[in-house]
């Protein structure tokens, strides 16, 4: 059994009388891919928004090393290492590419007003290594010679990227990506499942995804969470996951048998 | 029958020429037209009067020719003429109801005066022939402008608004350039006899020939230009900046010496409004955070700059009974750090409103501080309405400041000081955090941004400008009245930013010259100040939102000089071409 890098515990999240995560548990594994998946409203996107800052739990922890996250404002919590991407893309649209990835690099850098008036040695240095490390990702997420179009004008597929190169800048160790490859077609959605392996296997980023195509989610994780109505149903590999009744009826209903074929249909369409 | 009525073009082109028509009926009962009369565009042929209700038929055919769907060009511009005659038969119409309706007890300016000049003088049946005649040309001259190629209709446009801009501003250009050598001779020839109050008819004639010109011909000089700047190498690219910056610092020294007084005083005006407009610039256009009570910095400023520095302290009235007797210079200091810790200590409350809210909360602050400044309350310390009188002038020891042509310097130093803080400040991590809080506020905190202390630095930033700009103020009025700050001040500074283009440093001077500038110089405009700033910012946010110089986004990717390992980084293959269009 690995180390656990993000411990999520007994988590409850209401907005009214609408309880969206109820007492939830989720131990993500270091340097693993962790899937988080349920039908629309299960919590899955709530879950994010606990652990990232914006929203506050009712109760529960959630512990990031020796970190409590649960009290902490967004802008810390990316300070501490984790990043995050948007279901709904959501670019900083009139800047352009590199200047989005220069925004995320905001919490590693430290000039201050005055070192940027007088353009000290150190903001100068600053900026070079920073220019040179977003030309790097940008690189790296195959968009040399994009950078300097605005980023609301590139397609679709390059925002996606572009949105993770943004994360990515902030040198997280865990980062949780929120329905990557909604929208893409089937070669793109290839594209970005090996462009997440990557991102694990050559940057030693922990992943943690919510993700609606099975397809993408049976092929790339290691472990899976299946929520539904804000609580936990089933935990495990791709294999238990894709035979466990609990979940099968979760998708498709009762009685119904014969896997997630038909969803994979509806999902990829 | 009616059905088929409105369906047929003839029936488009009537609407639009009525359209048109109620718009020239309302600049004429509004007082525009006559007033502008007094101002000749071309001597002896056309005035400003005549040019806006001139406008208003050239839009009409303009639209009607547009809107219509007929293939055929020669239709369009029939339609055209039909817009044209409308629009005159509207103000035809209305000069016949003046009287009978006696239209002057409501309207003040329907006067016999403003019937002689929309009938030209004639009567009956002469009169009707004319304006409709007239009118039809106007419009057939309208539609011919669009149905022209798109280069060509272009040019006669931008050659037409060059003789009515030049012809505005004679006066400008006259007592600025008529005493250098040869230029003078020139501009002296284009506006005709020293008695002419406008351009003479060949000198129109030039400037359109030469501006529709150089505008019609297949132009490619400009974008070769810069292609072969950029061809350049690095140093021989910055030595050219250098060379125009210097000629431009040689420009500003020098100017205040051919403006005179006068129009010192009107730059120095535009001047401070500028200076204002590079504050509010960083909290609306850079930060997004709309600012609508942004006059109480200004007030700031000037008021510690009025309290410290006056001389008029003691028990009497129109005294204060507080005031250290500083210098200007003593002062000047104290007064944008207390307008910093005005904007910190405004910033807070409002720190967690966004959008329509904030503006509505500052815009309640505005006021606060300006009724602050009117009670009675703390009228021993700062006046009251009467104000604090004999305040400071901008000496340097026995060294003069005052006159108009040398605070010029003192105010351009200001904004110089200003506008280089803006740029780097806009190039820094600072700035970028302040754009993507304007973009994205949750996923600018998502980024690691502190949104407090980011939001509060906009606010001190802005506010500095802004009482550094008041301080000055205070000194050349050398009095502080609460009057002077009223909510229309941070409204036309809103204005001149919106104008200008959000974000823009150069769109903030663009903004100043145009709602400043023009207004000063055109006295007629004052009074109809308002309403054509409304009519500006409509026709802005429907043609050019993005204003009349726009930010530009910054090449960082391809144009830094030095790549990572050191060696070039070379060019991007074709995508140039689709970040550009314009090439």
């Amino acid at each position: 059994m690995t180390t656990s890098i993000l411990s999520v515990r007994k988590v409850t999240m209401a907005f009214g009388g609408l309880i969206a995560v109820n007492a939830l548990d989720l131990e993500l594994a270091e340097n693993g891919i962790h899937s988080v998946i349920g039908p629309n409203g299960a919590g899955k996107t709530t879950l994010f928004n606990c652990v990232t800052g914006f929203y506050k739990p009712e109760s529960g922890e959630i512990l990031f090393g020796d970190h409590h996250l649960e009290r902490l404002r967004p802008d810390r919590v990316t300070h501490l290492g984790i990043s995050r991407t948007y279901q709904n893309i959501r670019l900083f649209a009139n800047l352009s590419a590199i200047e989005n990835i220069l925004v995320g690099q905001h919490p590693r850098l430290h000039t201050g007003m005055v070192g940027s008036i007088l353009r000290t040695p150190g903001m100068l240095r600053e900026e070079k290594e920073s220019l040179n490390e977003a030309r790097r990702l940008l690189a790296f997420v195959s968009l040399t010679g994009k950078g300097d179009l605005l980023s609301k004008n590139l397609p679709y597929g390059d925002q996606r990227r572009l949105e993770i190169a943004r994360a990515l800048a902030s040198k997280p160790k865990v980062l949780l990506l929120d329905e990557p490859t909604a929208g893409m077609n089937p070669s793109e959605t290839q594209a970005m499942v090996h462009f997440i392996r990557r991102l694990r296997d050559e940057l030693g980023i922990t992943i943690l995804l919510i993700e609606h195509q099975m397809r993408v989610v049976m092929s790339i994780s290691e472990l899976i969470t299946v929520l539904d109505f804000g609580e936990k149903i089933a935990e495990g590999t791709p294999a238990e996951i894709q035979n466990n009744a609990q979940v099968i009826e979760a998708y498709l209903g009762r009685g119904a048998a014969s896997g997630f074929g038909p969803k994979t249909a509806v999902a990829t369409a | 029958m009616i059905q088929r009525l409105q369906h047929s073009n003839w029936f488009a082109a009537i609407q639009i020429g009525l359209v048109g028509g109620i718009a020239a009926i309302m600049m004429s009962l509004v007082g525009m037209v006559e007033e502008f009369t007094k101002r000749d565009i071309v001597a002896g042929v056309i005035e400003m009067g005549q040019t806006l209700l001139l406008m208003a038929l050239l839009a009409a055919g303009y639209f009607a020719s547009r809107r219509s769907p007929s293939a055929r060009s020669f239709l369009r511009v029939i339609e055209g003429g039909l817009a044209g005659a409308t629009a005159a038969f509207l103000l035809w119409a209305l000069v016949q109801l003046i009287e009978p309706l006696s239209l002057r007890t409501i309207f003040l300016n329907a006067s016999p005066a403003l019937i002689k000049i929309l009938t030209f003088g004639r009567e009956g049946t002469a009169a009707l022939g004319l304006m409709l005649g007239l009118g039809t040309l106007g419009g057939l001259a309208g539609a011919l402008i669009q149905i022209l190629p798109g280069r060509y209709s272009n040019a006669t446009v931008q050659g037409l608004a060059w003789v009515a801009l030049l012809g505005l501003l004679q006066e400008l250009i006259r007592v600025t350039l008529v005493s250098l050598p040869t230029i003078g001779n020139a501009v002296q020839w284009m506006f005709g006899g020293r008695n002419e109050k406008g351009l003479s008819v060949l000198g129109a004639v030039v400037v359109f020939v030469v501006v529709a010109g150089t505008n019609a011909l297949p132009s490619r000089q400009s974008s070769l230009f810069r292609d072969r700047l950029r061809a350049l190498p690095i140093r021989s690219q910055q030595a050219v900046r250098w060379i125009s910056l210097a000629l431009v610092a040689a420009i500003l020294f020098y100017l205040p010496n051919v403006l005179g007084s006068i129009l010192s005083n009107v730059s120095n005006q535009i001047g401070l409004f500028i200076l204002m407009g590079l504050g509010l610039n960083i909290v609306v256009g850079f930060a997004g955070l709309l600012d609508l009570g942004y006059v109480a910095f200004f007030a700031i400023g000037a008021y510690v700059m009025g309290v410290l520095t006056t001389t008029a302290v003691g028990p009497q009235a129109g005294q204060i009974v507080f005031g250290p007797q500083l210098t200007f210079w003593e002062a000047l200091p104290i007064a944008v750090f207390v307008s910093v810790l005005a904007g910190v200590i405004l910033g807070i409350p409002v720190l967690n409103i966004r959008g329509d809210y904030l503006a509505i909360v500052t815009l309640g602050f505005g006021e606060i501080i300006r009724i602050l400044a009117l009670s009675d309350f703390l009228k021993p310390y700062i006046g009251g309405s009467q104000g604090i009188v004999q305040v400071g002038k901008t000496n340097i020891g026995a060294f003069d400041l005052n006159s108009p042509q040398r605070l010029y310097y003192v105010i351009v130093l200001a904004i110089l000081l200003a506008a280089f803080i803006s740029r780097r400040l806009r190039d820094s991590r600072i700035g970028r955090a302040w754009k993507a809080l304007r973009e994205d506020e949750d996923v600018a905190q998502a980024m690691g941004i502190h949104l407090v202390s980011t939001k509060l630095m906009a606010f001190a930033t802005g506010a500095a400008f802004a009482g550094l700009s008041g301080a000055i103020f205070a000194s050349q009025i050398g009095s502080t009245y609460p009057h002077s700050f009223k909510l229309l001040v941070s409204i036309n500074v809103l204005a001149l930013i919106i104008v200008g283009g959000m974000g823009s440093l150069p769109g903030v001077f663009v903004g100043g010259l145009i709602l400043v500038g023009l207004p000063e110089l055109l006295r007629e405009f004052s009074e109809y100040r308002l309403l054509i700033y409304g009519a500006l910012l409509i026709v802005m946010m429907l043609t050019k939102p993005e204003g009349f110089w726009p930010e530009a986004t910054r090449r960082q990717e391809l144009h830094e000089e030095i790549g990572p390992a050191g060696e070039l980084l070379p060019e991007a293959p074709k995508l140039q071409d689709e970040s550009n269009p314009a090439r």
